[in-house]
């Protein structure tokens, strides 16, 4: 067990990381995802409100639809990544643990008087990931195996209201059930006993997060990365952008859009090492000449590549795919290339 | 001679001046999955508590320190291919170098197997 973002939160479980990830990637596992920050804005004016912090098309989004946000702050950089989805009569955002406080503060300082902001303490919420959760959480939760990715609906559990998403952060199948916090426990407990299911720690979160490509707040993401920066153009849709009918308007709007015209010095990359060599955060990277050329922010041994894998933040002129850079692990140079993303192929069920 | 351990979870097993060095069951347990080690060169000389290398899991890296001062004179390659050695087998196959001891009665103040079955409680 270890603190992180103020729970005490499991590393891994009996099984230990790398089957932990793997079973994940294989079969189903269930990851207690409670610390994350579950919260609803309500009321006529939620959607543009909304819209006003993130560089997201909020208004356009079809009830039952989920979509991918960045909170942003006057320059343009991230204070948070979150998942949002409009509801009948509400917008649920689930934000990270680690920024959820801050998250609440800066929405109700910004849009408190436009719209009613519930933080859901009163939930839990469960990720179900991998090849065979469908199939376990149907058995639980019938009609779940109906959604597509990136959408959610209403469902009932042994009296209890849930609301599920087919989303995740493991780059596989999945879902995020939000649960009353009193029917949490056996809910989790009937999860497990399905025969696909295994818990999952802390630990195969992030090696699996990271073979699938995705950013880690505090790591690939912080208060001074922008988008383009981050590589999540993809993020922001062509209503927000210039030309658009509701371009800017959201934090930093000037940065972030003169960034999609023009790029930025520095982006964030996929870096594979040629040699067997694990490469973690805050190892610094190297032109060929040994310049500094930027840093990595997140690595490790991919238990599913089987190899040395990272993501980093490099100087623009060598974030082609390809390039070969230096990692100084402990003084030592080890080969690298960079990549692109994800290091194991989404696998998301979009119907 | 009898097995004694550090505080910082190494075991070591001297044999007529040369010693045998690796990490104790309770270090590969706190690791988790070895999955990289890196192992010192052979010649080189290490003062007591000097970093002779680094053991990795997934989740984390640890400095492996030396026990007691001397020259290494042997590494278990087998590590490089399969440091998973390191948790299945951590007193066994999984040994990580061995060193000639320049000064013996280091050894006296290291801890003994019940001494280190308290420290790592």
């Amino acid at each position: 067990m270890v603190p992180f973002a103020g729970y005490s939160m499991p590393v891994q479980y009996r099984q230990g990381l790398i089957a932990e990830h793997r079973h994940t990637r294989s079969q189903a596992g269930l990851f207690d995802v409670s610390h994350m920050g579950q919260l609803t804005l309500s009321g006529p004016q939620a959607s543009l409100a909304l819209e006003s912090l993130i560089p997201m098309d909020v208004l356009g989004l079809a009830v039952g639809r989920q979509r991918y946000g960045l909170l942003l702050n006057d320059e343009g950089g991230v204070l948070d990544d979150l998942m949002f989805t409009r509801c009948a009569d509400h917008l649920l955002l689930v934000v990270n643990g680690a920024c959820k406080a801050a998250d609440l503060a800066h929405l109700q300082a910004r849009i408190g008087q436009r719209c009613r902001i519930t933080p859901l303490d009163t939930h839990a919420l469960l990720a179900l990931q991998g090849p065979a959760a469908a199939t376990a959480l149907e058995r639980v939760v019938p009609g779940v195996a109906a959604l597509v990715f990136m959408s959610g609906g209403d469902f009932a559990w042994a009296g209890h209201a849930l609301f599920i998403t087919r989303s995740g952060y493991t780059g596989e199948d999945g879902f995020e059930v939000s649960v009353p916090r009193a029917g949490a426990d056996a809910l989790a407990r009937a999860l497990l006993a399905q025969p696909e299911v295994l818990p999952i720690g802390l630990g195969a979160r992030n090696s699996l997060r990271l073979e699938a490509g995705l950013c880690l707040y505090g790591n690939e993401l912080d208060a001074q990365t922008t988008p383009a920066r981050a590589q999540l153009l993809w993020a922001v849709q062509k209503v927000r952008r210039t030309g658009g009918a509701r371009a800017g308007g959201f934090p930093g709007a000037a940065r972030v859009l003169h960034e999609i015209e023009h790029g930025c010095d520095r982006l964030r990359v996929g870096l594979l090492a040629l040699e067997r060599v694990p490469v973690r955060e805050h190892t610094p990277l190297q032109d060929a000449a040994g310049q500094p050329i930027g840093e990595v922010s997140s690595g490790l041994l991919g238990p599913s590549v089987d190899r040395a894998i990272a993501m980093g933040c490099i100087d623009r002129r060598h974030a082609d795919i390809g390039t070969q850079v230096v990692a100084m692990v402990r003084g030592k140079p080890v080969p690298m290339q960079v990549c692109a993303l994800p290091f194991v192929p989404h696998r998301y069920y979009r119907g | 001679m009898a097995l004694k351990y550090t505080a910082e979870h190494e075991w070591i097993l001297a044999d007529q001046g040369v010693a045998t060095v690796g990490i104790t069951h309770h270090a590969q347990d706190a690791l988790g999955d070895v999955v990289f080690v890196e192992l010192p060169e052979v010649g080189t000389h290490f003062d007591q508590g000097d970093v002779t290398g680094v053991v990795e899991s997934v989740k984390a890296a640890a400095d492996v320190y030396m026990p007691v001062s001397g020259e290494i004179v042997a590494v278990n390659d087998a590590l490089r291919d399969t440091p998973a050695l390191a948790n299945t087998d951590p007193l066994g196959a999984g040994w990580f170098f061995k060193v000639r001891l320049s000064e013996p009665a280091q050894l006296d103040a290291l801890m003994d197997e019940t001494a280190y079955g308290d420290f790592a409680k």
